[in-house]
């Protein structure tokens, strides 16, 4: 499989952490996203006339879409990273990307974006997220679907985790916080630029477990 | 605003990247820039223009009267180098952070794990450091370090050889090992833009020797290095880079760091800086 994919891109982080989680390999093709605005040049569109990223390729199908991206890389996994209730949440994910992940394009690469308007929107988001894990974690569930992580929680993860790169805080947010650890703490987990590794949970230098 | 802060070089756009006129901040007030290669124009917002320098895939320009021509990098302007245009991405930080960090190699194993360092290498070894009056600029060489991957060019861990210099209050070049050609010195620069005294537009820029690596790989790569600091600078407290010790204590691995603090306040460059100790 080939991502087409920009290292600074939350929704391309998305598929390379489920593609990690999962191990299953991904070639990574580096498109200059920023300065070039490469995935608008012909080649490009020529794959996906929407000029967006990222792009997955396994064999004759091409993907554009995230969720979709999402969907096929566990459609091979039976249950695991699956539930009835994924669908809801990748719209979601949808909301987060159109909202924090607007103020970041705009803090980080000077997009031209309604500032105010997409923190508040964003923050209404949070707030949301925050009373439904608030309300698993009361019923002993850590994840947004139930006591694992499915395609919902990695579609809402990256633009969550990155939202004070645009200006936008997550310490009101403790559920919020504690299920951004759990993530990060799951075997094979990844990380991207702004997303930093557990270093605590790490193998500690020189032990042999 | 002093002339210790108006009389330098700033760099304020990536020549490449200059199409329709637009504004920009610099220390804190509003300039304009436009025009086409060989004929940028940047003007302050009475319109009077400004002096403006091209080089280094960058345009420079001062607010003021700069006691010297723009720095020079000579390995830069060598045949055979790819000269990497790598944009821009702009930080809720004091600039001189942005360039205290850009001189810090103690990070690497924490921030930049298992790429510019590993947790288990995490040993600065002493270097020298040095304020050249002559040039007015800060050296640091001697600078050894372990990376699992120290470029998008090389393969597995190497000891990579360091020069840091800064060439003026808000630019740092960084010379380093060259995985594909011994002997040589990459050049990867931090040219900042102060758009206020805890805003900055960073313009990071490298040339190299590399003839393989794509160069969306390579700018990639470096994008993904400056943006793993990025929420790293914009949480340091306090906001303002000290130049009096106090609230910070620097270890002996801060060498670099202590001589830039030293030199900025011997030529009073105090923009982005608390000068009262903490």
């Amino acid at each position: 499989m080939i991502l087409y994919d920009y290292i600074l891109s939350a929704s391309c982080y998305k598929v390379r952490l489920m593609a990690a989680l999962l191990s299953r390999p991904l070639q990574l093709k580096a498109v200059n996203f920023h300065p070039l605005k490469e995935h608008k040049s012909p080649e490009m569109l020529a794959l996906n006339p929407a000029g967006t990223l990222p792009i997955l390729v396994d064999g004759p199908l091409v993907l554009t879409d995230t969720a979709q991206m999402l969907r096929h890389l566990v459609s091979s996994q039976a249950a695991d990273w699956q539930s009835d209730q994924d669908a809801q949440w990748l719209a979601f994910a949808q909301t987060l990307n159109d909202t924090l992940g607007a103020a970041r394009l705009h803090d980080i690469l000077s997009y031209d974006v309604d500032i105010e308007q997409a923190r508040k929107d964003g923050v209404k988001q949070l707030r949301t997220l925050e009373e439904h894990l608030s309300e698993q974690r009361i019923d002993g569930l850590g994840f947004l679907t139930g006591d694992r992580p499915t395609v919902a929680d990695i579609a809402c993860f990256p633009n969550t985790a990155l939202a004070p790169d645009g200006g936008i805080s997550l310490d009101p947010y403790p559920s919020i916080r504690l299920w951004l650890r759990d993530i990060r703490a799951l075997p094979g987990f990844i990380e991207m630029p702004g997303i930093h590794r557990l270093h605590e949970l790490a193998t500690p230098p020189g032990a042999s477990l | 605003m002093r002339p210790e802060i108006e009389n330098h070089w700033y760099p304020v756009a990536m020549c490449s990247g200059i199409t329709t006129p637009r504004e920009t901040l610099l220390l804190g007030k509003t300039i304009t820039l436009g025009g086409q290669p060989g004929a940028f124009w940047v003007r302050d917002a009475a319109g009077n223009n400004l002096q403006v320098v091209e080089r280094y895939g960058h345009l420079w320009t001062s607010p003021g009267q700069p006691e010297r021509p723009l720095f020079t990098i000579p390995e830069a302007e060598e045949q055979g180098r790819r000269l990497v245009d790598c944009g821009s991405i702009k930080v809720r930080c004091s600039p001189l952070r942005a360039v205290e960090n850009f001189l810090d190699i103690a990070h690497f194993p924490f921030i930049h794990t298992d790429i510019l360092g590993a947790e288990s290498h995490t040993e600065v070894e002493r270097y020298d450091v040095k304020i050249r009056e002559d040039e007015n600029e800060v050296w640091a060489t001697k600078v050894k370090f372990f990376q699992p991957q120290a470029a998008q060019s090389a393969d597995g861990g190497i000891t990579t050889d360091y020069m840091y210099r800064v060439a003026a209050p808000t630019v740092s070049v960084l010379y380093k090992t060259c995985p594909p050609r011994p002997g040589a010195w990459d050049v990867i620069t931090l040219f900042v833009q102060p758009l206020t005294e805890e805003w900055c537009e960073v313009w990071p820029w490298m040339a190299l020797y590399d003839d393989t690596t794509p160069m969306s790989d390579l700018v990639s790569f470096q994008q993904m290095i400056f943006m793993q600091d990025r929420s790293i600078l914009e949480n340091q407290i306090p906001v303002k880079l000290p130049l009096d010790p106090g609230m910070e204590t620097p270890t002996q691995a801060d060498l670099t760091s202590v001589a830039y603090r030293r030199w900025l306040k011997k030529i009073g460059y105090t923009y982005g800086a608390q000068v009262v100790a903490a």
